[in-house]
């Protein structure tokens, strides 16, 4: 059984990034997985999962969701055990020691991730390409944020768009993936979706092949 | 002598203005309006505010079923509806105003309402509901509702709003006069928290925060077949499909009542508009019949959703991604695929086709990609007209390909 928690729906679920779950669901099951997808409120412990996503979100509901997952506090041995988080433009905010939000202030994250994130000179929206070990990401970004990594590695080079800082982008820390293209990275990125799971298992994927494939290659072509 | 100096310097802009009109319109290069009121514009900026003088105008603005709800408070006020041009920022306007004569209905794309209430003194704003869209394009939905909010605690308009949408009742918040109307939303996602406080907010029956933000008492509500206002019931049936158009049509109904409409003229006259800018409309091409839908976002496509069982067996889904539509089709994740899809067959057109197969090929749907578009008409059944929804370009190009039914 494999089980996929979408943490806070409601507040990090700012644009299309249920993909996420959806695609993990349908390349795992297609593997023969069986596969429990669980939504989890604001204000609801964590469940037992072996993949937790944070998609996206506005300042307020952002900081709500660093809140709840604080007074939660069992992401961090989770991960210790083998859970896989993926986080996306506001989660991968959150989960690292702080971030600004509207107003200047700074507020408390989750410090799961070596990560300070700051208000940037502009707002960074547009298409944007990522390589990652010789391979890419395609996707979108839309946000506001600086960030930047401390001890940890970020996912890749920016090879188009702006990521943390227009050099890299997003996070790779154990246990954690974390990337500003935002809403259904996963869906987009049919190798990035079998890697998450691949860590999740520990188990090699067989390949498969779907219209996904196809999508990625026209974006890559249309990006590159 | 400073007015009269102003209103000269705006009837030159307006005349320089008319006359680039004619000279667009000799040389063909459409329709000349728009270029028209984009030199009067460019002349005077204060334009707007001479061409709405003297003039009731009633603003309409909101995420979604703007160019609709517009169309029924045209209807409602006895104007021609056909000649919509769905424009919704300040040249649409001004070509609108010169067009028309006496009371009249504007469509306000969401970040400009300030300059609408400022420029126009509207009698009345329209207020339908907020939510997400085009994200790469405009702001943060909240972060409009924040906007709104000041605008609005300056205006002294009638406000005409809908009591469901917690962030357009924080958006209304301080306003002073306000009708509150009990018009169906389907989409409440973009609300969970509260605007106020961002504490999550209760949505059973009345929508509730623990900070006491709160459903307002709305004075207008929906029956089956009667819409209710402060002592009035009033006979209420709606051409247009769907149970948000029901509401788009309360809207329109109190906002002209507001205007000055007898309410029963203006639900009787609301009630017959069956087709606004061409949606909702059936379009001829190459053999077949294509009847066209516009659903742009998350909270168009749940809207949508409700027509489901009146689709045809073969649906055709069509999205561009021009700057029009906005760049990123990430929404096409937020919107219920499975409820439109399920039990069709699919055929994916639009510069992003490869994006809707794969959404609904992760939802378990797996879809036809239409790499020539010309080939469609051969692949689709031929008993009756086919469902064609489309985000704003792509529905323009059905619209350019087809002929009217």
């Amino acid at each position: 059984m494999l089980s996929i928690a979408t943490l806070y729906p409601e507040a990090l679920g700012t644009y299309g990034d249920g993909g996420n779950a959806l695609a993990l669901a349908h390349r795992a099951h297609v593997r023969g997985y069986r596969v429990e997808s669980l939504a989890v409120p604001l204000g609801s412990p964590l469940p037992d999962a072996d993949v937790y996503l944070l998609g996206g979100g506005e300042d307020g509901p952002q900081r709500q969701a660093a809140d709840a997952l604080r007074s939660d506090g069992t992401l961090a041995t989770r991960v210790g055990n083998g859970a896989i988080v993926l986080a996306v433009c506001a989660g991968l905010q959150i989960l690292g020691r702080t971030f600004e939000v509207a107003g200047g202030r700074i507020a408390a994250g989750v410090g799961l991730i070596d990560a300070e994130t700051r208000r940037g000179a502009e707002r960074r929206v547009g298409n944007a390409v990522i390589k990652v070990d010789g391979r890419y990401v395609v996707g979108f970004e839309n946000h506001g944020g600086d960030t930047h990594l401390g001890g940890d590695a970020p996912l890749g080079a920016v090879v188009r768009g702006y990521g943390n800082n227009g050099a890299v982008d997003g996070v790779n820390a154990p246990g954690v993936l974390g990337t500003y293209l935002h809403g259904p990275v996963l869906a987009l990125n049919p190798w990035l979706c079998d890697l998450v799971l691949e860590r999740a298992t520990g188990e090699a994927l067989e390949p498969y092949v779907s219209v996904a494939d196809d999508l990625y290659q026209a974006r890559l072509a249309a990006l590159l | 002598m400073v007015t009269s100096l102003s209103t000269l310097r705006s009837r030159t802009a307006l005349l320089v203005g008319s006359m680039a009109a004619g000279t667009s319109r000799l040389l063909r290069r459409g329709a000349g309006d728009v270029i028209g009121s984009k030199v009067a514009l460019a002349l005077d900026p204060e334009v707007l505010r001479h061409v709405g003088t003297n003039r009731r105008v009633i603003v309409v603005s909101g995420t979604n079923g703007k160019s609709t709800t517009t169309a029924l408070v045209q209807a409602a006020l006895g104007n021609r509806v056909d000649k919509q041009t769905g424009a919704n920022m300040p040249t649409g306007w001004v070509t609108t105003l010169i067009r028309t004569h006496g009371a009249v209905a504007l469509e306000v794309d969401e970040p400009y309402l300030a300059e609408a209430i400022d420029k126009l003194s509207p009698e009345v704003v329209c207020l339908l509901n907020l939510s997400r869209d085009q994200l790469d394009r405009t702001s943060e939905v909240r972060q409009i509702a924040e906007k709104w909010r000041l605008v609005i605690a300056g205006t002294t308009a009638q406000i005409v709003a809908n009591a469901n949408d917690p962030l357009i009742v924080y958006a209304v918040g301080p306003a002073l006069n306000v009708t509150w109307v009990d018009a169906p939303l389907v989409w409440v996602k973009d609300a969970s928290s509260c605007p106020l406080c961002t504490r999550p907010l209760s949505v059973e029956g009345d929508w509730h925060c623990a900070c006491g933000f709160r459903r307002p008492r709305p004075s207008w509500h929906l029956n089956t077949r009667t819409i209710e206002g402060p002592g009035v019931s009033i006979p209420f049936s709606v051409a247009l499909p769907g149970e948000y158009n029901r509401g788009n049509a309360a809207m329109a109904i109190v906002s002209a009542h507001l205007a000055g409409v007898q309410a029963g003229i203006a639900a009787s006259r609301v009630g017959e508009v069956t087709e606004v800018l061409g949606r909702f409309g059936t379009v001829r091409w190459r053999g077949r019949q294509w009847k066209l839908f516009l659903a742009k976002n998350p909270a168009g496509l749940s809207a949508l959703a409700q027509l489901a069982d009146d689709f045809s067996d073969d649906i055709v889904i069509s999205i561009n991604d021009n700057i029009a539509d906005g760049r990123d089709p990430s929404w096409l994740y937020d919107a219920p695929f499975d409820e439109i899809a399920r039990g069709h067959r699919v055929f994916c057109t639009g510069s992003r086709a490869l994006d809707i197969a794969t959404r609904l090929h992760y939802a378990g749907i797996e879809s036809t990609v239409m790499n020539k578009i010309e080939d469609l008409p051969a692949m689709v059944s031929a008993s009756g007209p086919v469902t064609v929804i489309s985000n704003y370009t792509a529905f323009s190009d059905w619209q350019r390909r087809g002929t009217p039914c």
